[in-house]
């Protein structure tokens, strides 16, 4: 007999703050759908949830923080990957993802997105891109399409947008891939490989703002979203990311773009000191503690 | 605790005050620093990124001021004692994240080797003009801690003490050097790591299940935890509360933003560290720091000579403002003197503090070189006539 209950845990629970909820987000809201499916990747690749930690900056993406039971920092405006890169450089041994919004990655900390990536710093990057500053209102966003109607574009913006993806390959990430709020499932495999790389690793979900892009655009509610992301996703895996750009009401190419390697940061830092100072070099592993 | 010996380079040293300070950083502990290039202050970093793989540490040159302000609390909370090193126009990009640092409470040390302003202003020229911007130029109300030294020896000693008072108080301290002290090059002595006195993050020996990370014990410093140890704590820049969950109302603000203040004011007197000399029958008191402080003492000499009753204050501490000290004195001497390079910041304090009960005269320096010792000779004399 059908078990009810049973069948009514949820199975990403533990990975809440079950204190902190309700949430912020609106409904039809995309970035919970994210957040199940990086649980069931936390699940899925058995990691060690006490070497894990997670960083957000300031929006709705930037709650995430939050509202998981991960050591996890809800830090400045832009600032999710330098912080991220202080905490993973002094604490080798942590995993650490980054979990924020567009505008909070691509705008205010546009800069530190291409340097990480550059660098190839072990972070895994989850941009919740739902096209617009949806925390503030709903203004526009380096990512939102061109003459999509936003508050501060009133009569349609104009600015050509961020292709993500083909930003971060061409900075150096050595992963990359897209998905939207309805491959719930493509999305949890993807962040499960993210954390099988060694590097700089970027996954774009895009996601529905109803409240203020779909319902300004005139792009109906979450559901009417999720048709849209159904009917008009193509899974390109490997496609080129130059040609991934997004547009207003036009196909989403989604799928792993870039899976290559190259020694991360941290690798190419010892082998560097190794070769010039030999025994000289001390890794920080064999720090001291600062605790006494 | 004794300072990690890997770190402590002892000996008798012909240093400049930016490498006496990296050096300091390196005896307190300093295992992590995020830099960005800047005139005059850059040498602390090339310094550290020279020696600190061979202690055991990292540093990485980040891609602005911004990166760098925030990396190094990446650092703290990933276990490391942190810092950056910059200058005017960095330190004004680093405010936000001085502010987060004093909510967070992230234990750290921001050195600000200070030249002329405003703007680009003077890149390899001196200026104290940092002053009222190390203390308020993060927005909200906060507290902070900021030292000045006035000489390669206590560039190393005073950025031990900086790095301590940021363990024991969980607060971004503020180290500001100028120019002339970061560039001028004298005898240092590193003494041996055993008589150097470290102060240990306030680490937690709570179990997981008892752990708040905001829950203070009476003293008004909650325990730290670190990323990777189990405790999956969170924190934030937003107003929170002891478990350091988002609460943004009225009573949980003026409960948080209270203790911030407290923590710092109610320790003020313990803070608080200066230099007085020949205070006892002076009714003239000149009050500096940092560079000018030098400058003063021949000043004050000159004027001792000529029978004047000078005596001197100087600020090691600017932050907390000593207003105990200047009230006490302000109640039997005639005049304060307050030379320094910029056009009146501390000096103001000075004035509140003594609240009307002794004169103030300010000798305002616009930056780019020290006083002539005359001026400030010419300011105590016309004080002594009053």
């Amino acid at each position: 007999m059908l078990n009810i209950l049973d069948d009514t845990a949820n199975p990403v629970e533990p990975f809440l703050r079950g204190d902190r909820m309700p949430h912020i987000w609106c409904p039809g809201c995309g970035i919970g759908t994210t957040v199940n499916s990086f649980a069931r990747a936390l699940i899925d690749s058995k990691i060690d949830l006490e070497s894990l930690a997670l960083v957000s900056g300031i929006g709705c993406t930037g709650r995430v923080a939050g509202y998981v039971k991960l050591d996890s920092f809800h830090t400045t405006h832009g600032r999710a990957i330098p912080f991220a890169t202080g905490l993973k450089l002094a604490n080798p041994k942590l995993n650490v993802v980054v979990y924020s919004g567009d505008g909070d990655l691509s705008a205010i900390g546009g800069n530190h997105l291409i340097h990480a990536a550059r660098r190839n710093i072990d972070l895994k990057v989850i941009c919740v891109n739902n096209l617009i500053y949806a925390m503030t209102g709903g203004q526009t966003a380096p990512t939102t399409p061109s003459h999509a109607t936003t508050s501060t574009n009133p009569y349609g913006t104009f600015e050509p947008a961020f292709n993500l993806p083909h930003l971060v390959e061409a900075a150096g990430a050595v992963y990359v891939a897209r998905w939207t709020t309805f491959h719930v499932r493509q999305l949890a495999r993807s962040i499960s490989e993210a954390f099988q790389k060694k590097g700089f690793s970027f996954i774009e979900v895009i996601s529905p703002c109803p409240t203020l892009y779909q319902r300004r655009n005139k792009m109906g509610d979450g559901l009417d979203t999720m048709k849209y992301y159904k009917e008009r996703s193509k899974i390109k895996n490997g496609a080129p990311t130059s040609e991934v750009g997004l547009t207003l009401n036009g196909e989403i190419v989604v799928g792993k773009f870039v899976d290559r390697d190259r020694p991360d940061y941290q690798t190419m830092m010892r082998a560097q000191y190794v070769e010039i100072l030999g025994e000289r070099y001390i890794e920080e592993s064999e720090m001291e503690c600062v605790c006494g | 605790m004794k300072a990690d010996p890997h770190g402590v380079l002892t000996g008798t040293h012909f240093l400049d005050g930016d490498h006496a300070c990296c050096e300091g950083a390196l005896a307190a502990g300093a295992r992590f620093a995020a830099g960005y290039p800047i005139t005059p202050s850059t040498e602390v970093v090339e310094r550290f990124a020279a020696r600190v793989p061979t202690v055991g540490g990292t540093f990485i040159q980040m891609e602005d001021e911004l990166a760098a302000s925030i990396a190094l609390q990446g650092g703290v909370w990933g276990g490391a004692k942190a810092f950056t090193v910059t200058s005017g126009p960095g330190f004004s990009l680093m405010m936000e994240h001085i502010g987060y640092a004093a909510m967070t409470e992230t234990p750290c040390v921001f050195v600000d080797v200070q030249r002329g302003g405003p703007s680009t202003g003077l890149p390899t020229l001196p200026a104290q003009a940092d002053m009222m911007q190390a203390r308020w130029g993060s927005h909200g109300d906060y507290e902070i801690i900021a030292l000045c030294p006035n000489s390669p020896q206590e560039c190393f000693d005073l950025t031990i003490k900086a790095f301590n008072l940021a363990e024991e108080y969980r607060v971004p301290v503020m180290f500001m050097m100028d120019e002339v002290v970061g560039h001028m090059t004298e005898k240092v002595v590193i003494p041996p790591a055993d008589q150097i006195e470290v102060t240990p993050r306030k680490h937690t020996r709570k179990s997981v299940e008892d752990y708040l990370p905001y829950q203070t014990n009476g003293d008004m410093v909650p325990e730290m935890a670190h990323a990777g140890e189990g405790y999956k704590f969170h924190v934030t820049g937003l107003t929170h509360d002891e478990r350091g969950y988002p609460n943004m109302t009225p009573p949980v603000q003026d409960k948080l933003v209270r203790r911030l203040q407290n923590k710092i004011r109610s320790a003020a007197d313990r803070i608080c560290l200066g230099e007085e000399d020949r205070l006892d029958d002076a009714d003239i008191v000149v009050v500096s720091y940092g560079i000018t402080s030098r400058v003063a003492q021949r000043a004050i000499d000159a004027a001792r000579n000529r029978g004047l009753r000078v005596g001197k204050l100087r600020l090691i501490t600017a932050w907390p403002f000593p207003d105990k000290k200047i009230a006490d004195l302000a109640a039997h001497v005639k005049a304060f003197v307050v030379p320094e390079l910029n056009l009146g910041q501390m000096v103001r304090e000075v004035q509140r503090a003594a609240d009307g009960k002794a004169k103030t005269v300010a000798v305002s320096h616009a930056g780019g070189g020290v006083h002539n010792p005359d001026e400030i000779l010419n300011a105590i004399v016309e004080a002594s006539r009053c």
